[in-house]
């Protein structure tokens, strides 16, 4: 039921003329998919899933698009009209994803689903900040710069 | 069935952990009257304590010193025509004003009310109090462009931009406490509500006065998000009535704005829990280390049945107050008969087996209460903020306090765990 609401959230996504609809179809979609994180035992993602681009990401979408003069962008053609190009990405996509649910036994370890909702947290914070520490920093680092490089385009003079 | 119901009583856990539903049902059905009522009760105190600091009397003729005036208002607002503006976007505007409610009422599923009374305990409570409060803005921001007006749509931008903002600051705050829930013996902290109020009781220190002056500037950062982020006064700008008219909610009237009202206040109470939660030891009552033999834990347990007799004892005094005229009667025995009620309860209260399943809640109560008394007092007392102020305040001073607060709180938790303990 749940990938039911998110399949027609992002369906609702790209048919909606009018942005503001759209994105709050994205938002549907979104919390959708936190309630499959809640399902999959992974309470945290879901979380975060929720704060980050639902309270957040989101809200900033909905302020720019408000910003945006609706009426004039209702009234101009779309420019999602590369079908062809949709239609073969989409089925690559999903060839990929049949591949990898028939024969996901050889590829992907295959063990029962820990029950580990209790300190789901804490096993989280142990990996991001042991194992995977160094790919944690780069990829903050990454977000640094995109932050720095956003500021020095949008300021004329620094 | 029976058995059921009666095997959650001796139980120490909450009912959603137990697995129970009866509970759950009844826990639900508890705190949306309470907070309801609360609400009521907020709105009346609201308007007689700004009354009282400007002078003024405030509401006077509905009921003994105006105490059934929430309910004219309410009465109102549900007879008042419903009105859609034809130029708005139906459905948005529609469901708008339950996007605002239902976030502001879900949030209440995790906060403690003691270390049994919350309807369930989440492992990420902390986490998902803050998201689905995020989740409040969305509704605002809806309101405000679906009206289709220029009013509302100024309104929502502003208090899209500031509740973004400032949740950033509130979410330092929130993790320099969090962080201080690690210093156990296992060194691992915890995102629970309860778990939080429990870390406070291990360690003997509410968090305000942890490390201090730490504790307290993330407390104080936090208080001041949280107003921020539920907008009132004095960063009450998506509404402020000399420039925007109601902000968000121009266009909405009858029920729908009564449940924008509800929302607000029920917000309120929310964060204002969360900071009891964190910074000032939930249930706890006070002074646990300075005054800990059992002689005092009895005594502090008769504390909501005093609290409950003080109120009888102010009606019965007001109403011996009251003009001897044929006119004010009914009114005098009404505030008696109130007077008798409150009294009956807060006697009731001082049975043991009940003031000790009660006093928890007594004492959050309380701490929240003292909050939403802040609330009313920063109305009365400070003027708006201009906006640029406002971002100012946001982005050039909570922010770099709290990163600041939150980098010597680890150095110091990090110094204090290995050498101290080690």
């Amino acid at each position: 039921m749940l990938s039911g609401i998110m399949l027609i959230g992002g369906i609702l996504v790209i048919t909606r003329k009018n942005p503001v609809h759209s994105a709050l179809a994205l938002i549907v979609t979104l919390l959708a998919q936190a309630s499959i994180y809640l399902m999959l035992y992974a309470p945290f993602v879901a979380g975060v899933q929720i704060i980050l681009y639902a309270g957040g990401i989101m809200v900033l979408f909905l302020f720019v698009i408000m910003l945006v003069s609706i009426d004039r962008s209702m009234k101009e053609r779309q420019f999602n009209s590369q079908w062809v190009v949709g239609i073969i990405a989409a089925t690559a996509l999903g060839g990929l994803f049949i591949a990898v649910f028939t024969k996901g036994k050889d590829i992907f370890p295959e063990h029962a689903l820990p029950m580990v909702e209790n300190d789901n947290t804490q096993q989280l914070a142990t990996m991001l900040y042991g194992q995977y520490m160094f790919a944690f920093e780069i990829a903050s680092l990454l977000l640094l710069v995109a932050i720095i490089g956003a500021v020095v385009m949008a300021k004329k003079r620094i | 069935m029976l058995a059921y119901i009666k095997s959650y009583l001796s139980s120490s856990q909450t009912p959603g952990a137990a697995g129970n539903m009866f509970w759950v049902l009844v826990y639900i059905l508890i705190i949306f009257t309470g907070l309801s009522i609360a609400v009521m009760l907020m709105t009346w105190l609201e308007r007689k304590v700004l009354a009282h600091m400007q002078v003024r009397l405030g509401p006077m003729r509905v009921g003994p010193h105006g105490l059934l005036q929430p309910i004219a208002d309410s009465l109102k607002l549900l007879l008042k025509e419903d009105i859609i503006p034809t130029e708005a976007d139906g459905f948005i505007f529609w469901i708008a004003p339950f996007i605002v409610v239902l976030a502001a009422f879900t949030v209440f599923v995790v906060i403690p009310f003691g270390p049994t009374h919350a309807i369930t305990d989440m492992n990420i409570g902390i986490l998902f109090m803050l998201g689905v409060s995020s989740l409040s803005v969305l509704g605002i921001v809806m309101a405000g462009w679906a009206s289709n007006s220029h009013y509302p749509l100024i309104g929502a931008l502003r208090s899209s931009a500031q509740m973004v903002s400032y949740e950033v600051a509130m979410g330092l705050a929130v993790v320099s406490a969090v962080l201080m829930t690690s210093l156990n013996a296992e060194g691992t902290g915890t995102l629970s509500m309860i778990g939080i109020v429990q870390a406070q009781q291990a360690q003997g220190e509410w968090f305000i006065f942890k490390f201090f002056p730490l504790g307290l500037i993330a407390f104080f950062i936090f208080a001041v998000a949280m107003i921020a982020e539920t907008n009132r006064a004095p960063f009450d700008l998506a509404e402020a009535e000399s420039e925007l008219t109601a902000g968000f909610h121009t266009e909405y009237s009858g029920f729908r704005w009564s449940l924008f009202f509800l929302s607000e206040y029920t917000a309120m109470i929310a964060v204002s829990s969360i900071a009891v939660t964190l910074w000032l030891g939930g249930w706890l009552r006070p002074f646990p280390n300075w005054l800990n033999s059992p002689t005092w834990d009895k005594a502090f347990s008769l504390f909501p049945g005093i609290a409950l007799l003080f109120l009888a004892a102010m009606c019965f005094f007001n109403a011996a107050r009251m003009p001897k005229h044929p006119l004010f009667r009914v009114q005098t025995i009404g505030l008696a008969v109130f007077g008798i009620v409150l009294g009956l309860i807060g006697l009731f209260l001082f049975i043991p087996a009940v003031s000790v399943r009660v006093q928890d809640i007594f004492w959050f109560a309380a701490k929240v209460a003292g909050f939403m008394y802040l609330y009313i007092w920063y109305r009365g007392t400070f003027p708006r903020y201009r906006f640029d102020q406002l971002m100012q305040m946001g982005w050039k001073v909570l922010l770099p306090i709290g990163l600041g607060v939150l980098i010597l709180t680890a150095g110091v938790a990090l110094v204090q765990q290995n050498l101290w303990h080690p």
